[in-house]
């Protein structure tokens, strides 16, 4: 089996700021509130870009930072439950506008757990032999499906996307990688797609609106739950303790999950790298957001191992343990 | 031995400086808000094996007592 480094990070989020304030505005809810339930304070809101204009430029930020030729790309694996359009996959549009011509393009549905799929689905193609070099991009515009009058979830979400290449290579990069699903819980956080109405249909089926709904206590469980039981199961399993891990890269869905997780886990809260107060939820751009920022500010050497863990919607969960180069 | 037991979750997870706490105090009092309840929910939830899956009809701790005495007792029928 092939090795498979991680060879390059990527990011782009939306110019606009909305911070607390601004949302105070639009539905009944203050700084204060928001703050102290999730830890956010503002987030980056898509003005006319759709998830492919971020997905590119995050590719494009990726590509670069591995000094790659895009014509090396022989797969795409975007996640993303916002794409442009259910045909083409939003993968194909990356494709289309970066002129990775060699590329097998694909989008993968996971929620906030896509980007760990994705790198999964990658390093299997990889390890196998069937492909060399793979960009995997989360990508989300959650603005698009928020219920900007549901005060209860409009004050989470943001807009973003984030890539990593991926290449076979000398030094083993992904260290372990634990990945699952309950479906039987799937309700506890929709974002619904088209019903079916057609000729045949007695009964004429209205539109959903098409937004996200989210059980919070269901789904403030399952994160708190799977986030200790992967951190204490990835570390038993690759041998490693927890000091050896530099960081931990949760998904960005909320502060309070993390602080209690740390708690229960027994350890510094700091372990957990976060900067949901500044970008929110972006779901599958979430992990990658960060992952890039580590890399950006130069806060790993080569050496460190990062612990990353995606949860959410399906319910879909999966962490990897990577080495820095 | 269950409301002493909860108490103690409560007493914890606020870290409140009381060592003792009046079982009809609801969680407003206490200054709690969803996610804590949430989190004492877990907490409960683990130390006794049980699922509670309504927590919005509990208010206070006496309700959390009964909630976790009744899941309890449907265990063991």
């Amino acid at each position: 089996m092939n090795k498979v480094e991680i060879i390059g990070t990527g990011s782009y989020v939306p110019s606009k700021v909305v911070d607390n304030d601004e949302l105070s505005h639009m539905v009944s809810t203050d700084d204060e509130w928001i703050v102290s339930r999730t830890g956010i304070r503002e987030r980056r809101i898509s003005k006319e870009e759709n998830t492919s204009d971020m997905a590119t430029k995050a590719a494009v930020d990726a590509i670069k930072s591995a000094k790659i030729d895009v014509n090396d790309i022989q797969l795409i694996v975007l996640a993303t439950s916002t794409p442009d359009d259910f045909i083409p996959s939003t993968a194909c549009i990356v494709q289309k506008n970066i002129k990775a011509v060699n590329a097998t393009c694909f989008d993968i549905s996971a929620a906030c757990s896509g980007f760990v799929y994705g790198i999964d689905i990658a390093a299997q193609f990889i390890r196998t032999g069937r492909f060399s070099t793979a960009l995997v991009i989360g990508a989300e515009t959650l603005s698009k499906v928020t219920d900007w009058q549901d005060r209860n979830t409009c004050i989470l979400f943001g807009d973003g996307a984030s890539a990593v290449i991926l290449q076979k290579g000398d030094k083993e990069g992904i260290i372990s990688i634990s990945t699952g699903s309950d479906g039987s819980k799937g309700d506890a956080l929709v974002c619904p797609a088209v019903p079916v109405n057609n000729f045949l249909s007695k009964t004429k089926v209205s539109l959903n609106k098409g937004t996200v709904s989210m059980n919070g206590k269901e789904i403030f469980k399952f994160a708190v739950k799977i986030l200790v039981k992967l951190v204490k199961e990835m570390v038993v399993e690759s041998g490693y303790s927890l000091k050896e891990i530099k960081y931990i890269i949760p998904h960005q869905a909320n502060y309070r999950i993390i602080e209690f997780v740390a708690k229960k886990l027994g350890i510094n809260p700091d372990k957990f790298y976060t900067n949901l107060d500044i970008y929110g939820n972006t779901s599958a751009a979430s992990i990658g957001i960060a992952l890039d920022e580590i890399y950006k500010k130069n806060l790993v050497k080569s050496g460190d191992k990062i612990l990353i863990i995606g949860f959410g919607g399906g319910l879909t969960y999966g962490g990897i343990i990577i080495e820095v180069l | 031995m269950i409301t002493e037991k909860i108490k103690k979750i409560i007493i914890d997870q606020l870290e409140l400086k009381q060592k003792n706490i009046g079982i009809k105090t609801s969680f407003e009092d206490l200054g709690m808000d969803s996610l804590d309840l949430f989190q004492i929910i877990i907490e409960v939830e683990e130390e006794f094996q049980i699922e509670i899956e309504d927590a919005d009809e509990i208010k206070t701790i006496e309700d959390l007592i009964n909630v976790t005495k009744d899941k309890i007792k449907k265990q063991e029928d």
